[in-house]
């Protein structure tokens, strides 16, 4: 593996990584609203959620490009703050998180669903504040789920090309193994093309693979 | 230890199915018989506060818990009532003394210390093995044990001898004596075997007719 390559193949990694992080929190949480709780609106967030899904990852990209960039609602206001994101890492970092966060929810969601709701009853009935039965009932129980989605959101996260080429771009400084991947392939270089490709493939069975243990084990 | 007030005097609606209860009483130990589906577990997820009733109240040992007419209706995690349910429910990824002391941060100005606990029940030596190793018999002390560390002002007990053979409720009822004799806590005991409900309870509330 040449250096650029090597470069290219950790970048992605830390990228998908960090994205893993950003999305885990509020995923944890829209996982377990949706599957213990009936609100008003309950449908439209679900649908929200599983956007990114079915939606082409362009324009996915491209709605964050309206939020994030200079003259967006969120981007002018990070401006005022002086935070730059879009053509930066942290827009890399953005949009993996935006297309792995369905899965996460979906795998957390079917995790929780799994908790015999009994236990959390008499965790109550032993005194537990509703932030104490989750942390010590609902979520280490469901953290198969949580896990099994983590992988698939970081793997999802690591494959992702649309949303990142349109508000990343693939420069050196945001260049992915989706987004290196197409970049040296019509440039003609394709030896690294092949290299890259077979880091993303093996990462990508990997994940699947211990997704696929962890759903299928016992809790 | 002496009897205490029981207000068991409200109506709960799940769906068809309407649960009517009128009952005020003193006992130290109650057993709560009648055929199945009668709604004897909805009555203890009422006092335990895991179902609402659409109006009545609800009264353990001289403390209010609900109050259609006030708007009494204390969470669960305020009553300080411990329940061992059916499937006794113990936690399947902590072990026995995690399970056990789970509740015991409330329970400061509890009459009932850990070590009193554990002697009577007989589980001292189970506390550092996984639940998923336990027998039935040792799965229901330690389910009543975690209950009453909370510091319950009473103990709901759902059938805690329909799982186990006639030779191991015979072991067990006598830990249950125990926990009503000499920690006096007041029992609420749901139960289909005569012989049971003669030997631990000193009242019977019969629903459903």
């Amino acid at each position: 593996m040449t250096g650029e390559v090597l470069d290219v193949t950790l970048f992605s990694v830390a990228m998908a990584t960090s994205a893993t992080i950003v999305m885990l929190p509020p995923g944890v949480a829209l996982a377990w609203l949706l599957a213990r709780h009936s609100f008003p609106g309950r449908s439209v967030l679900e649908s929200l959620v599983s956007l990114p899904l079915v939606l082409p990852p362009v324009a996915t990209g491209l709605i964050l490009l309206h939020l994030l960039g200079r003259r967006g609602p969120l981007g002018g206001v990070l401006e005022w703050m002086g935070i730059e994101v879009v053509f930066t890492w942290k827009a890399v970092v953005v949009a993996m998180a935006v297309v792995g966060l369905p899965l996460l929810v979906r795998s957390t969601r079917a995790g929780f669903e799994q908790v015999d709701r009994r236990y959390e009853q008499i965790a109550a009935t032993l005194g537990a504040s509703p932030i104490r039965v989750f942390f010590t009932i609902s979520l280490p129980l469901a953290r198969r789920g949580m896990l099994a989605g983590a992988v698939l959101g970081f793997s999802r996260a690591l494959g992702e090309f649309g949303a990142t080429i349109m508000i990343a771009g693939a420069l050196p400084s945001t260049r992915t193994l989706s987004t290196a991947i197409y970049s040296y392939t019509q440039t003609g270089r394709d030896g690294a093309a092949t290299a890259l490709l077979v880091a993303a493939a093996t990462m990508a069975f990997v994940a699947i693979y211990v997704s696929n243990r962890l759903t299928d084990s016992g809790p | 230890m002496p009897s205490v007030p029981f207000v068991l005097d409200f109506t709960l609606h799940q769906g068809a199915f309407t649960l009517d209860i009128h009952e005020r009483f003193h006992a130290q130990s109650v057993a709560l018989v009648g055929r199945s589906g009668v709604g004897k577990t909805t009555v203890l997820d009422a006092i335990a506060g895991l179902r609402r009733p659409s109006s009545g109240t609800i009264e353990v040992a001289g403390h209010t818990l609900f109050r259609s007419d006030s708007g009494v209706n204390l969470p669960a995690r305020e009553r300080r009532i411990g329940y061992v349910p059916q499937d006794v429910a113990l936690f399947p990824h902590l072990d026995v003394r995690r399970n056990v002391t789970y509740g015991a941060a409330r329970a400061t100005s509890s009459r009932v210390a850990l070590p009193t606990v554990l002697e009577l029940l007989e589980i001292s030596g189970l506390m550092d093995r996984p639940v998923a190793g336990l027998s039935g018999g040792e799965r229901q002390r330690v389910a009543i044990a975690r209950a009453l560390v909370s510091g319950p002002h009473a103990l709901l007990l759902d059938e805690p001898l329909t799982a186990v053979d006639a030779e191991l409720r015979q072991r067990i009822l006598p830990y249950i004596e125990r926990v009503r004799d000499t920690l006096e806590v007041p029992l609420v005991y749901v139960s289909h075997v005569a012989a049971e409900v003669e030997q631990l309870a000193d009242h019977v509330v019969r629903l459903g007719g």
